[in-house]
């Protein structure tokens, strides 16, 4: 098992080679001088001369590349320009915002795909498998900034039932001590239900929001898959020594049918790291995503590089994560290797 | 003569296909229109898109770019079908217009990876080896960043322009196309036409671009629909967060940005109409593609 474990810990040493060299080519080898991106929009030809000394963009490639690489091993991203903080910094301190929204709006998203996919496929041509079609087709067509911005009209405008799209928290609240960075788990173990919800009122649109994106893939992926499962011989079997419909169902389809459901996760999670930008511009939510795009619109390109990075690692390593919970679920995977 | 050949080549994976009487692609067609009216439908939209793309410029009631300031933030009237925004220009005409900015970028790009990928990829198929590792080894980087923040990245890199949109809209859809042409000229590599159309002397290149190209041409076209949506979703997604298209050019996305300041104040027709017409293309892109794939590959219906 650890043996496994390690080679697969290996495959993604090439990717992650990959992505490193794709970042740096994203600077360093396009057609534009860097030195300009890095100087920012008020430079110099004299500050732009200096950058590309600093930078050590006057030697060759290989030996910029080399540096890049160096630098990343000590954690270092640059600094961005219009903060002067660094970015690794910042980020660290972003992620979390960013991680909770996403993950949250994950739960929200497999509570409602995984049992509408079942009764889906349980029912297979009843009216909930004609919600479930039309909620897969429709989910991959709304555009995730408008779906907000509805929800945003709905519920805040004329319902008044959530908050201004304004952050994680209202201005009236201090945000909790921080021990995870999440507001819902910090604010529980401060014993501070107030703040808990009011996080929580913040939080439900921006997750709704995403949560509505990654629905459909996960509804359409659990229901084709218990649909292959329901008709398959072991389910007949168990049907025919007379266990009730519910263990049917629950214990012999359904853990099977999980088992291609979380490989679509790996998919999933690309959607939602992706539309997370766009969200958290939506609902002002102070992620990695808002801060990419207020230095893309700064011409800040140092925390631009940073984020692609992190979210490119981050991704790589969910996608671990995945594959190693499933050796962990299905037995022959492991066995079979 | 080619399409007998390649339902043959890929009878060992597949039961043979029971054609219908008629025995015509035309026949197959009106028998899949007839199952799945919402086909038909989508076909209609695309038309009624395509037409707006056209000759929308043209047609509109209002010049998209004059402001009236004493029209301003207007609700839907008759004079105003979509309402004014915050410059009191017309939002109906700046819709129909926006449709050939998004149209043509979705196009471009999509044709652009197609060129790019789809050859890469039935280079791949075909000729094994090197040129497979290669071009697997792209897909496989360009798969292992979430493909939006790719996008975002290479817009950054390049440069903030709506051809740069595109250029980021084709390289983060390249894996798509490159596996999917590998896939299929891997399957015919050793099929009998091939065989017999080497054996009658034809070079490799050749053998690629008369006798794998066109055969893989229906399950690319599929692709095309289905990515359609994709790159217009993707494309607008960049120019709402401020890439790409400036203003105060029409185009869906940065409406939807311009209308996101005021839905809050309750002014929701700035943001509804772009936001409406955006969904409708990708959704018809969408049912187009879906409906596509059963009147090519009736294998894989779902």
């Amino acid at each position: 098992m650890l043996a496994k474990i390690g080679r697969r810990l290996l495959t993604v040493v090439p990717t992650i080679i990959g992505v490193i060299i794709v970042t740096f080519m994203l600077t360093r080898v396009l057609p534009g001088d860097p030195a300009i991106y890095f100087a920012g929009p008020a430079a110099t030809p004299q500050s732009i001369a200096e950058i590309r000394k600093t930078l050590g963009l006057d030697r060759p490639l290989p030996v910029q590349f080399v540096h890049y690489v160096d630098d990343l091993a000590h954690g270092d991203l640059g600094n961005s320009l219009s903060t002067g903080q660094s970015v690794v910094t910042e980020i660290a301190s972003r992620l979390p915002a960013s991680a909770e929204l996403t993950l949250f709006a994950l739960v929200i998203s497999m509570a409602v795909a995984v049992p509408l996919g079942i009764l889906a496929a349980v029912r297979q041509g009843s009216w909930i498998d004609h919600i479930c079609r039309i909620v897969a087709t429709a989910g991959v067509s709304l555009p995730v900034f408008f779906t907000g911005l509805l929800l945003v009209y709905v519920f805040y405008f004329l319902l008044g039932w959530a908050p201004a799209p304004i952050g994680r928290l209202d201005v009236f609240y201090t945000p909790p001590t921080d021990y995870t960075g999440f507001y819902l788990i910090d604010g529980l173990l401060d014993l501070d239900v107030d703040t808990v919800w009011a996080a929580l009122k913040q939080l439900i649109l921006p997750a709704l929001t995403l949560g509505i994106f990654a629905l459909a893939p996960i509804a359409r992926m659990t229901r084709a898959s218990m649909l292959a499962l329901l008709t398959s011989d072991f389910v007949r079997t168990a049907r025919a020594s007379g266990l009730s419909n519910r263990t049917v169902i629950i214990t012999y389809a359904f853990r099977n049918a999980m088992l291609p459901v979380i490989t679509t996760l790996g998919m999933v999670f690309s959607f939602l790291l992706g539309a997370n930008v766009l969200v958290e511009k939506v609902f002002a939510w102070p992620g990695i995503g808002s801060y990419a795009v207020e230095a893309l619109i700064a011409s800040d390109f140092a925390p631009v590089q940073g984020f692609v990075l992190t979210m490119a690692i981050l991704y790589v390593v969910l996608n671990l994560a995945i594959d190693m919970l499933y050796g962990v679920i299905d037995p022959r995977v492991r066995l079979e290797g | 003569m080619n399409d007998t050949a390649a339902i043959a080549s890929r009878a060992p994976t597949a039961t043979p296909v029971a054609r219908p009487a008629g025995n015509s692609i035309w026949g197959h067609a009106r028998h899949v229109m007839a199952e799945n009216p919402v086909t038909g439908i989508a076909f209609g939209l695309f038309v009624v898109i395509a037409l707006a793309a056209l000759v929308g410029p043209y047609v509109v009631p209002y010049d998209p770019l004059a402001s009236d300031v004493v029209a301003k933030l207007q609700a839907p009237t008759l004079a105003h079908w979509f309402g004014t925004d915050q410059l009191g220009r017309d939002i109906f005409s700046r819709v129909v217009v926006a449709t050939r900015l998004d149209f043509v970028i979705a196009v471009t790009s999509v044709a652009l990876v197609l060129a790019g990928g789809g050859l890469a990829g039935i280079a791949a198929g075909y000729f094994g080896g090197w040129t497979d590792r290669i071009v697997s080894r792209i897909a496989d980087t360009i798969m292992a960043f979430p493909l939006f923040v790719l996008a975002m990245g290479i817009v950054a890199a390049l440069g903030n322009t709506v051809t740069n949109i595109v250029i980021a809209t084709a390289i983060i859809n390249f894996p798509l196309y490159a596996r999917v042409a590998r896939a299929e000229a891997n399957v015919r590599r050793e099929a009998g036409f091939v065989q017999a159309a080497r054996l009658s002397g034809n070079g490799e290149f050749r053998i690629l671009l008369t006798q794998i190209l066109p055969n893989i041409m229906p399950i690319m076209m599929v692709q095309i629909s289905l990515t359609m949506g994709y790159a217009i979703l993707n494309a607008a997604g960049l120019s709402f967060i401020g890439l790409g298209v400036r203003p105060p050019t029409p185009e869906w996305g940065i409406m939807v940005a311009e209308g996101a300041a005021t839905i809050i104040s309750g002014e929701w027709w700035i943001a509804l109409f772009p936001g409406a017409a955006l969904m409708i293309a990708v959704f018809c892109f969408n049912l187009l593609g879906d409906g596509l794939r059963d009147l090519v590959d009736p294998q894989r219906r779902t």
